[in-house]
């Protein structure tokens, strides 16, 4: 059989070498390397595992294992190039949170946990954000966006939808 | 904020000319209790981690901040990043730790570039690294390290579990992280607002501190506030300041109960606005929603519930399975199908979750259930249909 295409690319495994000398051993480095996957593939597929052990020096039902415990690794489907997390918790579910979840479901034509079908979006519900003064908050990205409104979510979607693919963080 | 009116590096001067037993205490003279909601009183938890014996010893900043309602350590670590790292440097001068952590919630990632910043001005200025302040041999550095959308991570076994590299699911207790933590080393793990305060308490003294809280909640406390009230934020408030006098502060006069200390916290009802926010009364990591006369309670008890749910890690049975039933009941009651005797059945489930659940996430999810059926059971029994 021939070998298999490593999945990571050089520049992945080398931002991942790059947290070994801030950790004392190997295994403390899975969770930033699981980020630094997610980073450049959008998920963190079971291929990934397997390499990201192989680095690390662990075996792959470790680094699965961990992995599994946080929900913010995906594993299946890569997510949209952003990823907007509502808050659902009660601060802001209290001030139209609800209603805005539905309307950007309704809008992106997505429920919570999909990717919308151009591979732009991905809609995810998520608890207190820390932002409950600016209720109700999302984060788009690593982006904290305050006191959001229909109006906003509108202007927020257009400007994903008008910005080229390399803009999006 | 009281933090705005402290002179940089004056508490880490004040450490540095002191004896690390003089540091602790004046800590301890100071009454300062950890503001990240239960209260432990810091000057123990640091001599304890002293002296235990271990020539590696961590000092980890727990900026998981995840209870809902909670924001102030957002705005701690977004103003006066200097101040929490000078308290962790503080904290590495009482224990005698050379590695710092700071735990970072990943939905705080847009902090992450600031704190690194500020790290390495510190690092420039000899604050961190080596022979800091020109002190032979006194060496410490700071690391941030992502948590990944975890709540339960907040809880400090879970968060150490977590910094190994491992799923992150409570431990048992003891041993205590202050022997047994970070990678089996002596280890204190404390809130961001805690480091803050005792970077004031060096500069200030003791007695400036003690001035304001009460006797056994000393000091000021900040508290994130929201929900219906005109002026949401973060206030710089004593202890002991009755619920009353914290709505007229933020606006929210009309309020007809408050939640203190977010879903793992209290419901308290209008009847007992006069008592007291503090640890000896109702204690509080400083999460403060607000609800107007029109909240409908059981939505509150539902909205909570479903958060424990999520965020239950799933090791012990109580909080696993005992999270979903009272949900269940909720829904029940919404619909007007729960009788008495089951709502009674519910009330001794969530007191068994309170007694036998494993860390402090399953003991706490059922109080709210529990202080919404005690204080608004009319509100709650209009809808059992007489049953
Ligand atoms: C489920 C759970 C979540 C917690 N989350 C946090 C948190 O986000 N931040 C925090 O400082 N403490 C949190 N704690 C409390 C910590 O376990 C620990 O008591 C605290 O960090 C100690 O710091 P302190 O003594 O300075 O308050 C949590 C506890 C539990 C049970
Ligand atoms: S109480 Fe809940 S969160 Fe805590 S250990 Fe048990 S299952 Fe996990
Ligand atoms: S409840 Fe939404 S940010 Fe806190």
């Amino acid at each position: 059989m021939p070998p298999t295409e490593r999945l990571l690319s050089d520049e992945t495994l080398d931002a991942i070498r790059a947290h070994f000398p801030r950790y004392p051993n190997r295994r403390a480095v899975v969770l930033p390397a699981l980020h630094v996957v997610n980073e450049y593939l959008g998920c963190v597929p079971i291929r990934a595992v397997v390499e990201v052990a192989d680095l690390l020096g662990l075996a792959p039902a470790e680094v699965q294992d961990t992995l599994s415990f946080y929900g913010f690794f995906k594993q299946d489907a890569p997510s949209g190039r952003v990823r907007i997390w509502v808050c659902r918790s009660l601060s802001c579910a209290a001030l139209g949170g609800e209603d805005l979840l539905d309307y950007l479901c309704e809008k992106l034509g997505v429920q919570p946990g999909e990717t919308t079908a151009d591979g732009r979006v991905t809609l995810e519900v998520a608890e207190c954000l820390g932002a409950c003064d600016f209720a109700p908050a999302i984060l788009v990205g690593t982006t904290l966006h305050k006191n959001m409104t229909r109006e906003k979510i509108d202007a927020l979607v257009a400007s994903l939808e008008d910005s080229r693919e390399d803009d999006l963080s | 904020m009281t933090f705005g009116e402290i002179e940089p590096g004056a508490g880490l001067k004040s450490a540095l000319a002191r004896p690390p037993a003089d540091v602790l205490a004046r800590i301890d003279a100071s009454g300062l209790r950890g503001r990240g909601g239960a209260g432990f009183p810091t000057s123990l938890k640091w001599e304890l981690a002293q002296k235990s014996k271990g020539d590696k010893k961590y000092v980890i900043c727990n900026a998981d901040e995840g209870e809902p309602g909670t924001f102030k350590d957002r705005v701690i670590l977004g103003d006066f990043a200097d101040m929490v790292f000078e308290g962790m440097t503080i904290a590495a001068v009482a224990i005698g730790a050379r590695h710092g952590i700071v735990y970072l919630r990943a939905e705080y990632t847009y902090l992450r570039g600031h704190l690194e910043a500020v790290l390495q001005r510190r690092r420039e200025n000899n604050l961190l690294g080596e022979n800091i302040c020109g002190r032979e041999g006194f060496d410490f550095d700071i690391e941030v390290h992502m948590g990944a959308g975890s709540y339960v991570c907040g809880e400090e076994t879970a968060l150490i579990e977590s910094l190994e590299g491992q799923r992150g699911e409570p431990r048992n207790r003891p041993p205590f992280p202050i022997d047994t933590g970070y990678l089996g080393n002596p280890t204190t793990v404390n809130n961001v607002e805690t480091f803050a305060w005792a970077v004031c308490i060096l500069a200030k003294g003791a007695d400036w501190f003690k001035r304001l809280g009460t006797e056994k909640s000393t000091g000021h406390k900040l508290f994130s506030v929201s929900g219906d009230c005109r002026r949401p934020g973060v206030y710089d408030l004593p202890l002991g300041i009755t619920v009353a006098e914290l709505l007229a502060e933020v606006g929210g006069e009309d309020a007809k109960a408050v939640q203190v200390g977010g879903a793992a916290g209290q419901c308290i009802p209008r009847r007992d606005f006069q008592r007291g926010i503090a640890y000896e009364d109702i204690p509080t990591g400083g999460s403060i929603i607000v609800f107007g006369p029109g909240r409908d309670m059981l939505r509150v008890a539902k909205n909570f519930l479903e958060f424990f749910i999520d965020e239950s890690c799933g090791q012990c049975t109580p909080c696993r399975e005992g999270a979903p039933r009272l949900l269940e009941g909720i829904e029940m009651l919404h619909r007007g199908d729960c009788s008495m005797t089951y709502l009674d059945e519910l009330c001794s489930l969530g007191e068994t979750m309170q007694l036998a659940s494993k860390c402090g996430l399953g003991q706490t999810a059922p109080s709210t259930f529990l202080s919404v059926v005690q204080n608004f059971r009319d509100e709650i029994l209009g809808r059992t249909g007489g049953n």
